[in-house]
């Protein structure tokens, strides 16, 4: 394991500890009062799931041209914490959204943008799964082609429908730290991200072991 | 060199399916069921909504298109004919080419027949504009078939590829799809609405510049074991 794990495992655990803080004193916003308080939880798990979303895009080409494993070990391990923030944001987002627009899932262009990208992923893990052998190289074409195709499904769901707060909502907070919502939403946001790079390390240590283990049966036997 | 490899391909492709015609007929019979399938969903008192058409046919090209990128590689895998190709000295995007050309071929003369079935069954009007409806058709299986030629050749390999090939493309291909049922659903208003429907076009042939690159730039690397 990385020397800077721990120190920045203390980090993480310190900001999870000050965000809800920040969030319990942050403003109540004018039409939604208190519901619009699991934002603070809401946008960071997007943040992170797109995090992911790069980290396999990256690490997946990366394997496939060079050949190199550790960069398939990275994109594996990010695809699987793109489907663990992505539930995150699917589940927080219907929680608030029956209370802000009285239904639990709207047809609308960040949701449905949001979860065929989710999806993208998560067959992603299915072929890694089931593909049988060589579906490393299988998996890192879904994990380029996931990438290259996310801005496509934004650009035509979003003229296809939109009820969701435009994305100038989060940079218009940040602009405005008075109002009180930019802090809380900065430390949730740092927090998540550092989450996402603790568990990265955490998975990519654990696959590394698990192939060199694969390599010590494989050795064993011969 | 690298557009007669393709087109041998296609040759070789054809060859073989002229004498059965087996990908051809059993797609177009699947298609047809997937129209009907939908029609039963969809109509209500003798009528379907205006732009239900749109959505049916785009659902039958891809569905249908599945199938046939399928029986393809099957046929390839049956006698081992891909390593064969593969070992051939000609340049590998090549040979996705001319399969590419295949499919497309197949997904054609699909929509050849789909196409005035719909307009017929649903008394859509589908051939009021029938240029941009063509270009619509061609990029939207363009960008189907870019994804599910590169995917149904590299899942020739697993075990478990019926099964993957709709998890992989189905995804992916969404875009694709939203493009071609938005953009035919703008053609059915009354009068056909040609700036949304041109606009869709944009989005699709940018899409398929995308897909069939990252297809030719990544099917050489995937296909080497």
């Amino acid at each position: 394991m990385k020397k800077s794990f721990v120190p920045l495992a203390v980090v993480t655990a310190l900001l999870f500890v000050i965000a809800p803080i920040l969030i319990a004193r942050a403003p109540y916003e004018s039409e939604m009062l208190l519901i619009q308080k699991i934002f603070y939880f809401h946008v960071p798990s997007w943040v992170a799931m797109y995090c992911g979303l790069l980290v396999c895009a990256v690490g997946s080409i990366w394997y496939l041209f060079k050949g190199n494993r550790v960069a398939d070990r990275y994109a594996e391990s990010a695809a699987e914490l793109v489907l663990l923030f992505g539930l995150n944001g699917l589940v927080s987002g219907p929680l608030w959204a029956r209370k802000a627009w009285g239904v639990w899932w709207q047809w609308d262009a960040k949701l449905t943008s949001a979860l065929l990208l989710w999806l993208i992923f998560v067959a992603y893990l299915l072929v890694r799964k089931y593909g049988g052998p060589g579906s490393e190289k299988l998996a890192a074409a879904v994990g380029i082609f996931g990438a290259a195709v996310s801005p496509f499904v934004y650009v035509s769901v979003n003229i296809w429908r939109t009820i969701h707060p435009k994305t100038s909502v989060v940079p218009d907070i940040v602009k405005n730290p008075a109002k009180g919502f930019a802090a809380p939403l900065l430390v949730s946001m740092l927090a998540f991200v550092l989450l996402f790079v603790l568990l990265l390390m955490v998975r990519v240590y654990l696959a590394a072991h698990q192939d060199a283990l694969d390599e010590l049966y494989l050795a064993h036997e011969d | 060199m690298f557009l007669r490899t393709a087109l041998l391909v296609l040759k070789k492709d054809f060859a073989i399916e002229v004498k059965t015609l087996e990908i051809l007929v059993t797609t177009l019979f699947f298609a047809v069921s997937c129209v009907l399938v939908f029609s039963f969903a969809f109509v209500k008192e003798g009528q379907a909504p205006p732009d239900a058409a749109a959505g049916i046919l785009w659902i039958a090209i891809a569905f249908s298109g599945t199938l046939a990128l399928g029986r393809t590689f099957e046929r390839e895998r049956y006698a081992e004919t891909l390593r064969a190709l593969l070992l051939a000295p000609a340049p590998r995007p090549a040979l996705y080419v001319g399969k590419l050309l295949g499919i497309l071929v197949l997904l054609a003369l699909d929509a050849l027949i789909l196409v005035p079935l719909i307009a017929l069954l649903f008394t859509a009007p589908l051939f009021a504009r029938p240029l941009l409806l063509l270009l619509l058709l061609a990029g939207g299986t363009v960008g189907f078939a870019a994804v599910g030629t590169l995917f149904a050749a590299m899942l020739i390999r697993s075990r478990t590829r019926d099964v993957l090939l709709p998890i992989l493309l189905y995804p992916i291909t969404v875009p694709v799809i939203i493009c071609g049922v938005r953009g035919t659903a703008a053609l059915l208003e009354s009068p056909p609405d040609e700036t949304t429907a041109v606009m869709w076009l944009g989005i699709l042939f940018a899409l398929d510049v995308v897909f069939l690159t990252l297809a030719l730039w990544t099917f050489e690397p995937l296909m080497t074991e």
